[in-house]
């Protein structure tokens, strides 16, 4: 990171000062400062697009804890086994090779009157803009009987990684014939088709390792993302093996038994061999740290990304109150593109165009079927808004349920290597 | 000339019937109506010019990757600096599957399967190299990209700075670097091509359904910004 940093700004006086800079609040003379705070689609994408286009203008530092990013988004496709886990982790090496200054850290506190963030590893870092991008974490209680200390037991799997990992092993080790329980959860959250695709990999899974077993799914929403295209597809592929509650049946009433592994619907209790909880969502606690939430999410101006509660402060992706974007890595990427530039044009008076944002979700039902829905959005005074959507047809030909299989895997390179460099 | 050429094509696949290998001449004429499916990237005849792919007259021994003009992928570029010389076999088998043979290459082709269409496409291509001083002469079959865009839209220039900052929302999806992998290359395409293709998708007249909906909303300079900016990336 330094050695980088040094050959970024190319004169060690410079270096030197950069090498002290976290301690002090930066001179007259020091570039305009930019802080990220969220190393995933949306903070990477604006830390990589800001160095990049302000050619070395804007002093950039991502903060972000882990040295290897997993993504959520294709993080199904890891149980369904068309990925291996190390295909999803992708690095910050390029990144910083480019001149981003990437402190591997946590962020633990932030002044936003003295504009400094501090870090677990000590000393602080100024910024004269803060874009956070830290994705998002689970509400206390919002499934009973549930918490972190039980995600062991009952994984989540909803924050890519060793949750992911556990949770295929769990399935792995399911009895001939036994009970794999999702439970979804309430909008809005993170990848709105992502519970539902990810029903479709476990089942394929299954089909392949354990035909007698069953899907249990147990949902507090009447309608989820794609249904009739799912529906669709599990009955042409996985007939019989799902059975979905919805709320007229008790699914926005359950609770868990992790000691036991029970699940409680409706009164009735069910036993389980596997249990996929995914609670209820808010921002990053990050968000919180700022001050910059209310209620769950984080308000933000359309047409920069900027808080409603500090101009000095972004927020992007899953994090954000925006409008009619879902929360996506692709709507994540798209915003952070649209918030580096109006950074930019805010620090270093680049030009400003209009914002426009666009996101497109595909889901993978079962092998070479693949599925997807997308929008286009503008920024109005009030919010994000939709100005044209499209969605997959039911019915649609094997041929194109291929190639948009096959898009999606091209987007995934693209869209990581639009985010990392 | 051309006629004639046909007749003794079509002369010599009878006698090699229907069996046919890699290295035969196949029928020119049926050729051509399979060159229909390479027209909207490559020109081939009099006044050909490089377009999306090269212009293809006198491939038929040129060494691969040589014409100056033409920006080339690494692959081909290395393929042909280590001495590949495009004959029968060779143009054969990068046309089977264009990604199996050159791993990079820009032609975003999904490959022609049966040897005996390559053939008689081939035999077309070859008319326009076995006697290069008869191509001005030649039809010219291959006026590819015929549209019905208004003229006035080709001729706005673009601002490659607005679209250095349209392209990120395409780069979500497409690579700088000009690779595919299931989504296709949009990189170092000739202005004129990159605008007409996405007026077509303006239009829903090619299919993509994110494609519609993305070029749905970009107006006319906006379009030609794109071209500008995508026209001069770097590999």
């Amino acid at each position: 990171m330094k050695l980088n940093r040094r050959l970024f700004l190319g004169t060690a006086a410079a270096a030197t000062a950069s090498l002290s800079a976290p301690m002090v609040m930066g001179g007259s003379h020091s570039r305009p400062r930019v802080v990220v705070i969220g190393g995933g689609a949306g903070g990477a994408t604006a830390a990589r697009y800001i160095n990049k286009d302000s050619k070395g203008e804007i002093d950039v530092t991502l903060i972000e804890p882990t040295r290897r990013y997993y993504t959520c988004f294709f993080s199904n496709l890891y149980l369904g086994g068309f990925r291996e886990m190390e295909s999803l982790g992708h690095g910050y090496g390029s990144m910083a090779s480019q001149g981003v200054n990437v402190v591997h850290d946590w962020a633990v506190g932030i002044d936003r009157d003295a504009k400094t963030v501090a870090l677990a590893g000590g000393g602080s870092v100024p910024y004269d803009k803060l874009i956070l991008s830290p994705g998002i974490d689970f509400m206390d209680g919002a499934v009973p009987g549930w918490s972190l200390a039980s995600q062991n037991a009952m994984p989540h799997a909803y924050k890519a990684g060793s949750q992911t990992e556990l949770l295929k092993a769990q399935i792995a080790a399911m009895p001939q014939g036994g009970t794999f329980a999702l439970v979804a959860p309430p909008n809005p959250f993170r990848c709105p088709p992502g519970p539902y695709e990810r029903i479709s990999m476990v089942a394929h899974n299954l089909k392949a390792n354990n035909p007698t077993a069953k899907i249990l799914v147990l949902d507090p929403k009447p309608k989820f993302s794609k249904q009739a295209l799912f529906e669709e597809g599990w009955a042409n592929h996985y007939d019989g093996m799902i059975e979905r509650i919805g709320p007229d049946f008790g699914g926005d009433a359950v609770e868990v038994r992790p000691d036991a592994m029970e699940v409680v619907v409706d009164g009735e209790v069910e036993k389980v061999d596997v249990c996929n909880v995914i609670p209820a969502m808010k921002a990053g606690r990050v968000c919180d740290m700022a001050e910059v939430t209310d209620g769950r999410w984080a308000p933000v101006n359309a047409a920069d990304m900027s808080s409603k509660m500090d101009d000095s402060i972004h927020i992007l992706g899953d994090a954000s109150a925006q409008g009619d974007m879902p929360k996506s890595g692709f709507s994540a990427n798209s915003q952070a593109k649209v918030c580096a530039m109006a950074v930019r044009g805010a620090l270093t008076d680049s030009k400003v165009f209009p914002a426009k944002f666009s996101n497109t979700c595909w889901s993978l039902i079962d092998t070479d079927d693949g599925i997807k829905v997308g929008a286009t959005y503008e920024a109005t005074d009030e919010k994000i808004a939709k100005v044209d959507g499209f969605i997959s047809k039911t019915g649609e030909d094997a041929d194109l349920r291929r190639a948009t299989y096959e898009e999606s895997v091209g987007w995934y390179s693209g869209i990581t290597a639009d985010m990392m460099g | 000339m051309l006629r004639m050429l046909r007749h003794s094509f079509v002369a010599l696949t009878l006698i090699a019937g229907p069996v046919m290998a890699a290295d035969e001449i196949g029928d020119a004429e049926r050729g051509a109506e399979l060159y229909k499916e390479c027209k909207s990237c490559h020109q081939v005849g009099a006044g050909a010019k490089n377009r999306v792919g090269p212009q293809l007259n006198g491939i038929f021994g040129r060494q691969a990757a040589s014409m100056e003009k033409f920006r080339y992928s690494k692959s081909l570029k290395r393929a042909g600096n280590d001495g590949l010389i495009w004959d029968l076999e060779k143009l054969s088998a990068y046309i089977e599957n264009p990604k199996a043979f050159a791993s990079d290459t820009r032609m975003n082709y999904k490959g022609m399967k049966r040897v005996g269409d390559r053939n008689d496409l081939l035999a077309f291509l070859r008319v326009y190299s076995d006697n290069p001083q008869d191509i001005p002469e030649a039809q010219p079959t291959a006026r590819a990209l015929s549209h019905d865009i208004d003229p006035t839209i080709l001729t706005i220039v673009g601002d490659p700075e607005y679209g250095e900052y349209l392209s990120s929302e395409c780069l979500t999806c497409h690579r700088a670097d000009g690779t595919t992998e299931g989504i296709p290359s949009i990189t170092l395409w000739p202005e004129e091509d990159f605008v007409v293709a996405m007026h077509a998708y303006k239009r829903k007249l090619r299919p993509h359904p994110v494609m519609q909906m993305l070029a749905g909303r970009l107006n006319n300079e906006e379009i030609a910004a794109l071209a500008a900016y995508f026209s001069l990336l770097e590999e």
